[in-house]
């Protein structure tokens, strides 16, 4: 990676002689039109966060003329302000909620999965590999859907509500520690572990000593991922959720977007929502960087796309 | 080769512990879940209560509720017929419209974007980190009646009372676009980044123009990463039921998701809703198995 994106860099090209500049045009040229397109996309895909950050603000009640700076969707309001109001209130720390139980149940488990399926070659450990495969690309209304079936029809024990939530959570988010941890396995070879059990290490000490430490960038990545896609989910906890009071933001807001509680306190949840991910985004980001440090030279590119997961 | 193999074996025990958790999970609350939707989906109804009867032996399935579901699609009266064709229609050209916009963008960062490169990935990787329903939200804002996108079109003398939320197809289309393409973008640089620079010099250097060399070489070297990234982009689209919802209502603009949704919830028509899930799984393990199978071999040739 480091080395095509040092290849490509425009400013470390010799200026091209004038002699290449025929019929096939300058090779060098900065390719304005797609620079253009790029920079449409990005002001498409973000300005209109930034207006209903913008309008959480506002001190009325429109979400479409501005009428001064006021905190009060936030705290001020004492009937709709997120502090105040108890649905808007419990929605925020039930994210908070599923957010951390999911991460603690999913990432140990999805690690666990990844190293044993990786060692433990056969047909039985396929079959599972490929079920986590295909956990990743179904639809997460057909999850979701069979996971309402399974908990109201046969596991009757799992109740809707928080337990429900989290069971489907964990199993949604499944892949991305396997995949990930599994990806940096192949790269770290075996050799550190098998050189460990050479020198004399129990094959658990060799593990935990070795293995885990050279797989933390990875785990952790993963931890990232799966945090901030609990708490960006819909779907499962819409499908599972039973009483208000376990209903998440993404719940609330969807179901008071037309009626209900609208007006800037929902841009005010959803923007508590953007801050507790732009937060956990940037806290990956910077402990990646640290982990890996001295690892690649191009660190900033690998750990931002390591953290998107790509 | 040999030793490893011995290591392995020998430690079996701890690599089917390591992975026993995981496993279990996968398969109580991923593989199970889809028998207890054809045993719904095989089952009948509790004519009193209107409540399912899961049938567990698939001896004793019954075809009652995939016969209902299919004279729903097909009989007089019909009423998953429209949504049906309407998600494959809605959900082919969005993704159409994100390949032709993720692309240039992603080839643009991985190619052109140099020492910008970070800031272009920090840019393109936000709406990942966004929630969905704050871009839906923020898009609500802006298209409402009096919002700033009618304010705009008539500051350019366009016609600014339209109402875009009132059950458009335009706005839902471009709503699925904005929800997804993220997605479809950041495969595609993945891959498009990994490109082998050197061959795109060669084709150059063998005096091919820049579109011929795009066309011929970085088109079709990129074609794995095109069609995952399709794949990647529709799957969800076509099991979305929220985003009509949020940008529509409309009973003209609902998708195949709120079918399934709405038969799951009225009583007496949840077994239909899993003959229509299941369905719905049946179409789609075609695109899924292909993306599981090809990925496969991407890994099988990274290690």
């Amino acid at each position: 990676m480091a080395s095509t994106a040092e290849s490509v860099s425009s400013p470390a090209r010799p200026e091209p002689p004038a002699s290449q500049d025929g019929p096939r045009g300058n090779p060098w040229r900065r390719p304005w039109g797609l620079e253009g397109i790029t920079w449409l996309y990005i002001l498409w895909s973000i300005v209109p966060i930034g207006i209903a950050v913008l309008f959480s603000f506002n001190k009325g009640a429109s979400q479409a003329t501005w009428q001064g700076f006021s905190t009060k969707w936030y705290v001020g309001d004492q009937v709709t302000s997120v502090l105040h109001n108890p649905s808007l209130h419990h929605a925020v720390v039930q994210t908070l909620i599923l957010g951390t139980v999911t991460t603690l149940i999913c990432v140990p488990i999805g690690v666990g999965f990844a190293i044993g399926i990786d060692r433990w070659r056969t047909r039985t450990s396929q079959g599972l590999n490929l079920a986590m495969i295909f956990s990743f690309v179904i639809p997460e209304l057909l999850l979701a859907v069979a996971l309402f079936l399974l908990v109201t029809q046969a596991l009757t024990f799992i109740s809707l509500g928080t337990p429900a939530e989290v069971a489907g959570l964990v199993v949604w988010n499944l892949s991305w520690p396997a995949i990930i941890v599994r990806a940096r396995l192949v790269s770290i070879g075996r050799s550190y572990e098998e050189a460990a059990a050479d020198l004399g290490a129990s094959r658990m000490g060799a593990i935990r000593r070795v293995l885990i430490p050279l797989l933390m960038p990875a785990i952790f990545a993963s931890a990232v991922l799966v945090f901030a896609s609990t708490v960006d989910d819909f779907v499962i906890v819409e499908q599972l959720s039973s009483t208000g009071n376990t209903q998440p933001m993404s719940v609330l807001i969807y179901s008071n977007v037309h009626g209900g509680l609208s007006g800037p306190a929902l841009n005010a949840l959803a923007t508590i929502l953007l801050v507790i991910s732009l937060a956990v985004a940037l806290i990956g980001f910077i402990a990646y960087r640290w982990m890996t440090r001295g690892e690649r030279k191009n660190g900033s590119t690998e750990a931002l796309t390591s953290i998107a997961g790509i | 080769m040999g030793q490893r193999n011995t290591y392995d074996k020998r430690n079996r025990g701890l690599w089917i512990g390591l992975a026993a958790p995981g496993a279990i999970w996968l398969l109580v609350l991923f593989v199970a879940p889809f028998y207890v939707m054809l045993s719904v989906a095989g089952g009948g109804v509790n004519e009193f209560f209107q409540t399912v009867v899961p049938v567990w032996n698939p001896l004793h399935w019954s075809s009652f509720n995939f016969s209902a579901v299919w004279h729903d699609i097909v009989g007089t009266g019909a009423y998953i017929g429209p949504p049906a064709l309407r998600t494959l229609v809605y959900t082919a050209i969005a993704t159409v419209i994100s390949l032709a916009v993720a692309y240039p963008v992603a080839y643009f960062v991985s190619r052109y974007a140099g020492e910008r490169k970070g800031l272009f990935l920090v840019l393109l990787i936000a709406p990942f980190w966004v929630s969905y329903m704050m871009r839906m939200l923020a898009w609500i804002d802006l298209l409402q009646q009096g919002g700033f996108f009618n304010s705009a079109l008539s500051f350019f003398g366009l016609p600014g009372n339209t109402d875009w939320l009132g059950g458009k197809s335009v706005t839902v289309i471009l709503g699925l676009v904005y929800g997804y393409i993220p997605y479809l973008i950041l495969v595609l640089y993945a891959f498009l980044d990994r490109i082998d620079q050197r061959l795109l010099e060669a084709a150059r250097d063998l005096g091919l123009s820049k579109w011929r060399t795009f066309w011929s070489v970085t088109v079709p070297l990129s074609k794995p990463a095109i069609v995952a990234g399709c794949f990647i982009t529709a799957l969800p689209m076509v099991g979305d039921y929220f985003t009509n919802q949020l940008l529509s209502g409309a009973p003209g603009t609902t998708m195949i998701g709120n079918a399934i949704e709405g038969q799951l919830s009225s009583p007496g028509q949840t077994g239909q809703g899993a003959v229509l899930a299941l369905m719905l799984l049946v179409i789609l393990l075609i695109p899924m198995v292909y993306y599981v199978i090809s990925t496969a071999r991407a890994s099988r040739e990274m290690a």
